[in-house]
């Protein structure tokens, strides 16, 4: 059998967080949620006569991610119309940019489930406006214009990909990118972040490119992947069968987790591309580049060899906290509050994600849990400082997890102070080994792995508070006491 | 009769005291009312809203205020958009539709005092030269009812000559407002691309489009343009330049001044009462003082043929939101490619399908090259034509016409030869400079002869400033059609 290998390009439109829509003053909403029809103006409704005008801010954060993605950024922009009929383009075009597009030439590392990294280029990025909104009820179509106009960043990456997980990682990061610039809530859910693989598969060491297909409807990173997966194996099944792939658009169908024909291709759409005449060429003055490239935050690659140098961490750790701005963001505030790094990754990356995936919460919700970044660093704080033992601390995130609320006066009201006092511990030791002669027999007679047995039981005894070095040294000098 | 005052003689009547706006919109809606049947330059007339204006202006006026155009009724051509009153662009498609809002230009207009009488006819989408494509029916020449006003703003010309209103908009992308104001005798300025803001003017080629003003004299246009001119921050085209005194220009005076004549523009076909006529012309001007040069504009004859590629396709864009979706009557067919089909099919007239599949075209994957892009490269050198003029010359004279105002009908069938009516103000619209049309003779039947003045991008003073030296020693924008 021939080995295959996929060559995936993922195209990406961002809505950008702007105040306004990209060429009127029209506020931009969640067009998820707003009353239909609401939010707009003579402009994005396409009233005869009414003429565009670009949002500066929106070129601002275009010229961010194209810089975050190590692109060229040329000095002459322009916008052209793309021209096509249908009920959610008011225009009958898109104002968008085509042969001067703002960014161009890039790359984004990404990293590897093997440890190692890879650059995917960035061909280009350009601004455009959003259409508006399509619902089919009972035979009719109704428009929704709220997110006409809205800017849009299409990011489209080199065909460097060569595989569902390379696909995920690049999509990961990206989002994280558009995340910590602020430009892109990243919530693929409302379509605000919108990810479009183009696929094709080859028998290993060819160099050829074949017919592609393009997957839409995507609605996580998750799906994302599954989706590439699955398409890929189905383009290799076509191969192996003696068939051919047709090009066509795919839908992913979440329910059915397959990919299904939507619309095949049968030549290329012909967009009659042409300048616009209505907005004067866009030049880009370099001392404005440069002042946006001065004021980018700390990206997630950066934030996370920062956090390797100055606290220690591993690189998978590091990785999993830069990986969602959102969580950054809260573990940088546990520090702020005076969290040990090291602890609070501990707790954050296994204690507290466990919650938040037993309720089913994205990562990037983490900002609104209910224990606190602030909450976190005391509760370290109180473990480093020997006030609570490890498994107590355990249980306190659970209960500050559902209830909030401060740890220092939960171990208060709950009495769960660590227990160090040596009389105290020993009293408990023996009268555990006392309660179990023959456990203490077998013990000393080589079955060692009883000691942890033993430490349960004293564990227990003591409500679980005891300090577990105390413990271990009473523990293990009574029994070589009774070794006699 | 108040019908017959100037614009700016009505200015000084009405700060006078000796006139009332109403009386001056009532004589106005009077002489529509009088000579619509048999003219047909609006599409609508807003009589009640116009004497409640020119009502709000008397009070004002009584009220000690005073603005450049209090009560001075006007008429406005039909592509720009006024809030609650129908703007139909010719176009069936947009048959009914009353705009949610009112362009820049005409509310700069209403911001200065002035009284809309109603919307006037035009060439549907101001694609054309006579008024013959409005899907309302033609317009008809206030000198010769069998003739064309020409167009596209025929509706504005042919009110404005025939004393319906004391001046006008219109608009103008390649000779839109000076080639019906010379065949109906009257005034008519083109501004710079840029100086005039283009919200509210629904495009017809959006690098082409300027909003011009209708007068009976230079200093109508003055007083018209200084109102309406400047920068915009509703149209990213519109310069952020100062915008000078327009009615200090007017000194008098072309001693001096160097007026250009291209070689290329007396043309085989021209008709001959045309040439007497801007020879006649240039002579007065000689004979003022002015230095006449021989100059040469070596790309004008592809001027007709880099228009026909440029504004088709913009064009072809532009007309793509009338889609019976959001506005304009729509001819429900179930499913969307018919609706479409049936709307725009039902919608627009012969010419702008004609347009628009010509601009589709040219478009298109694979002729882009041959046709978009090369138009614009020839549309570079007839700039650069115009850039090298001006270094010589002040200004340009130049027939805006080949001949005098046809016949209704004549040139209907014959796309190419309605073309050509355009071929003089053409190469002003694709430089994007300032031009103006005034009366300067007449043919043998009696019909006007129209003079264009050519002057560099936002020099308007110095073509206004021509155009009145002409007539403080000439008479002919003073002559009415007996009506």
């Amino acid at each position: 059998m021939v080995a295959y290998e996929p060559v995936i390009g993922l195209e990406v439109h961002a809505e950008l967080l702007t105040e306004s829509k990209m060429f009127c003053t029209c506020a931009v909403v969640d067009s998820t949620s707003a009353e239909p029809n609401t939010v707009v103006c003579p402009v994005c409704l396409a009233m005869p006569g009414v003429l565009p005008v670009i949002n500066r801010k929106a070129v601002e954060f275009g010229l961010m991610v194209g810089l975050a993605l190590n692109c060229e950024i040329p000095a002459f922009n322009q916008f052209a119309r793309k021209s096509y009929f249908y009920p959610d383009l008011p225009k009958g075009y898109q104002i968008s940019q085509y042969e001067y597009p703002l960014a161009i030439n890039g790359w984004l590392e990404i990293d590897l489930p093997d440890g190692s990294t890879k650059r995917i280029g960035i061909r280009r990025a350009h601004l455009e406006e959003d259409t508006g909104k399509l619902t089919h009820v009972d035979g009719h179509s109704l428009v929704d214009l709220n997110r006409a106009g809205v800017p849009l960043l299409e990011i489209v990456s080199e065909a460097d990909i060569r595989s569902a997980e390379e696909a995920e990682a690049y999509a990961r990061k990206l989002r994280a990118i558009l995340q910590y610039l602020g430009v892109n809530s990243g919530d693929m859910s409302k379509g605000v972040l919108r990810m479009e693989p183009n696929i094709s598969v080859r028998p290993v060491g060819s160099d050829d490119l074949r017919t592609r297909t393009e997957i839409k409807n995507l609605n996580s990173i998750r799906s994302l992947a599954r989706a590439s997966a699955y398409e890929i194996e189905r383009q290799i099944a076509l191969y192996e069968a003696g068939e051919s792939v047709q090009q066509a658009t795919m839908g992913w169908d979440e329910a059915r987790q397959v990919t299904v024909t939507q619309r095949v291709k049968e030549s290329s759409e012909d967009y009659r591309y042409f300048p616009e005449p209505d907005l004067p060429v866009l030049e880009l003055d370099r001392a404005w580049i440069e002042a946006v490239r001065a004021g980018l935050p700390e990206l997630p690659d950066a934030k996370r060899d920062r956090l390797m140098a100055e606290h220690g961490l591993s690189r998978y750790d590091a990785s999993v906290l830069v990986a969602q701005r959102a969580v950054a963001d809260y573990y940088e505030q546990a520090l702020a509050a005076g969290g040990d790094p090291k602890q609070v990754a501990n707790y954050l990356i296994g204690d507290v994600f466990r919650q938040m995936n037993l309720e089913g919460r994205e990562r990037d919700d983490i900002g609104a849990i209910l224990l606190t970044p602030q909450a976190l660093a005391e509760l370290v704080t109180l473990v480093r400082q020997g006030a609570i033992n490890h498994g107590v601390a355990k249980q306190l995130i659970e209960t500050l997890y559902a209830e909030g609320g401060s740890p220092a006066r939960l171990v208060e009201q709950r009495g769960l102070a660590q227990v160090s006092d040596e009389s105290v511990i020993g009293e408990a030791v023996a009268t555990v080994l006392d309660e179990h002669p023959d456990e203490v027999a077998r013990y000393l007679a080589g079955e060692e792995k009883l000691i942890k047995f033993l430490m349960g039981m004293v564990m227990r005894a003591l409500k679980g508070k005891g300090d577990a070095q105390v413990v271990q040294r009473q523990l293990a000098a009574q029994l070589e006491a009774r070794r006699k | 009769m108040l019908t017959d005052l100037t614009l700016t003689e009505a200015q000084r009547k009405l700060r006078a005291g000796e006139i009332t706006a109403v009386e001056l919109t009532q004589a106005h809606l009077d002489r529509i009312r009088a000579l619509e049947p048999a003219l047909h330059a609006f599409l609508t007339v807003t009589a009640e809203r116009a004497l409640d204006a020119a009502a709000g202006a008397d009070r004002r006026r009584a009220a000690g205020k005073d603005s450049p155009l209090l009560g001075i009724p006007l008429a406005i051509k039909d592509v720009l958009a006024t809030e609650g009153v129908p703007t139909t662009c010719g176009s069936r498609i947009l048959e009914g539709f009353l705009p949610p809002y009112t362009g820049t230009a005409v509310q700069k207009l209403f911001d200065a005092g002035a009284v809309m009488l109603g919307k006037t006819n035009t060439d549907e989408f101001a694609m054309g030269s006579s008024t013959e494509n409005s899907g309302y029916g033609v317009t008809h020449n206030p000198w010769d009812l069998d003739r064309v006003p020409g167009g596209s703003s025929g509706g504005s010309a042919a009110a404005v000559a025939a004393r319906m209103a004391l001046g006008a908009l219109g608009t103008d992308t390649g000779g839109s407002v000076r080639q019906p104001a010379a065949f109906c005798g009257t005034c008519a300025l083109k501004p710079s691309y840029g100086r005039v803001s283009r919200y509210g003017l629904i495009a017809f080629a959006s690098s082409l489009d300027q909003i011009g003003v209708f007068g009976r004299c230079a200093e109508d246009l003055a007083a018209l343009l200084s109102v309406i001119a400047g920068h915009d921050p509703r149209d990213s085209t519109s310069m952020d330049l100062p915008v000078p005194d327009y009615t200090a220009a007017l000194t008098g005076d072309v001693a001096g001044l160097r007026i250009g004549v291209p070689r290329e523009v007396f043309i085989d076909g021209m008709q001959p009462a045309v040439e007497q006529a801007i020879r006649a012309a240039i002579d007065q001007f000689a004979a003022l003082g002015a230095d006449i040069r021989e100059i040469s504009l070596p790309h004008t004859e592809y001027g007709l043929p880099v228009y026909y590629i440029i504004a088709p396709a913009e064009a072809s864009a532009n007309l793509a939101r009338f889609d019976g979706v959001r506005y304009g009557p729509r001819h429900a067919q179930g499913a969307l490619w018919p609706t479409y089909k049936a709307t725009r099919g039902q919608g627009f007239g012969a010419e702008v399908k004609r347009r628009i599949m010509l601009g589709t075209y040219a478009l298109s994957a694979g002729y882009y090259d041959a046709y978009y892009l090369k138009a614009q490269k020839v549309r570079t050198l007839i700039k650069q034509d115009f850039d090298r003029a001006f270094g010589d010359v002040d200004v340009i004279v130049a027939p805006t016409t080949p001949t005098t105002a046809f016949r209704i009908g004549e040139k209907a069938g014959d796309p190419m030869q309605m073309y050509l009516s355009d071929v003089f103000t053409l190469p002003a619209s694709l430089a994007g400079i300032a031009g103006a049309s005034i009366p300067c003779g007449v043919d043998e039947a009696g019909l006007p002869v129209g003079m264009q003045l050519l002057g560099a991008a936002f020099d308007e003073p110095t073509v206004l400033r021509a155009a009145h030296a002409y007539q403080q020693v000439t008479g002919w924008h003073r002559r009415a059609p007996a009506l």
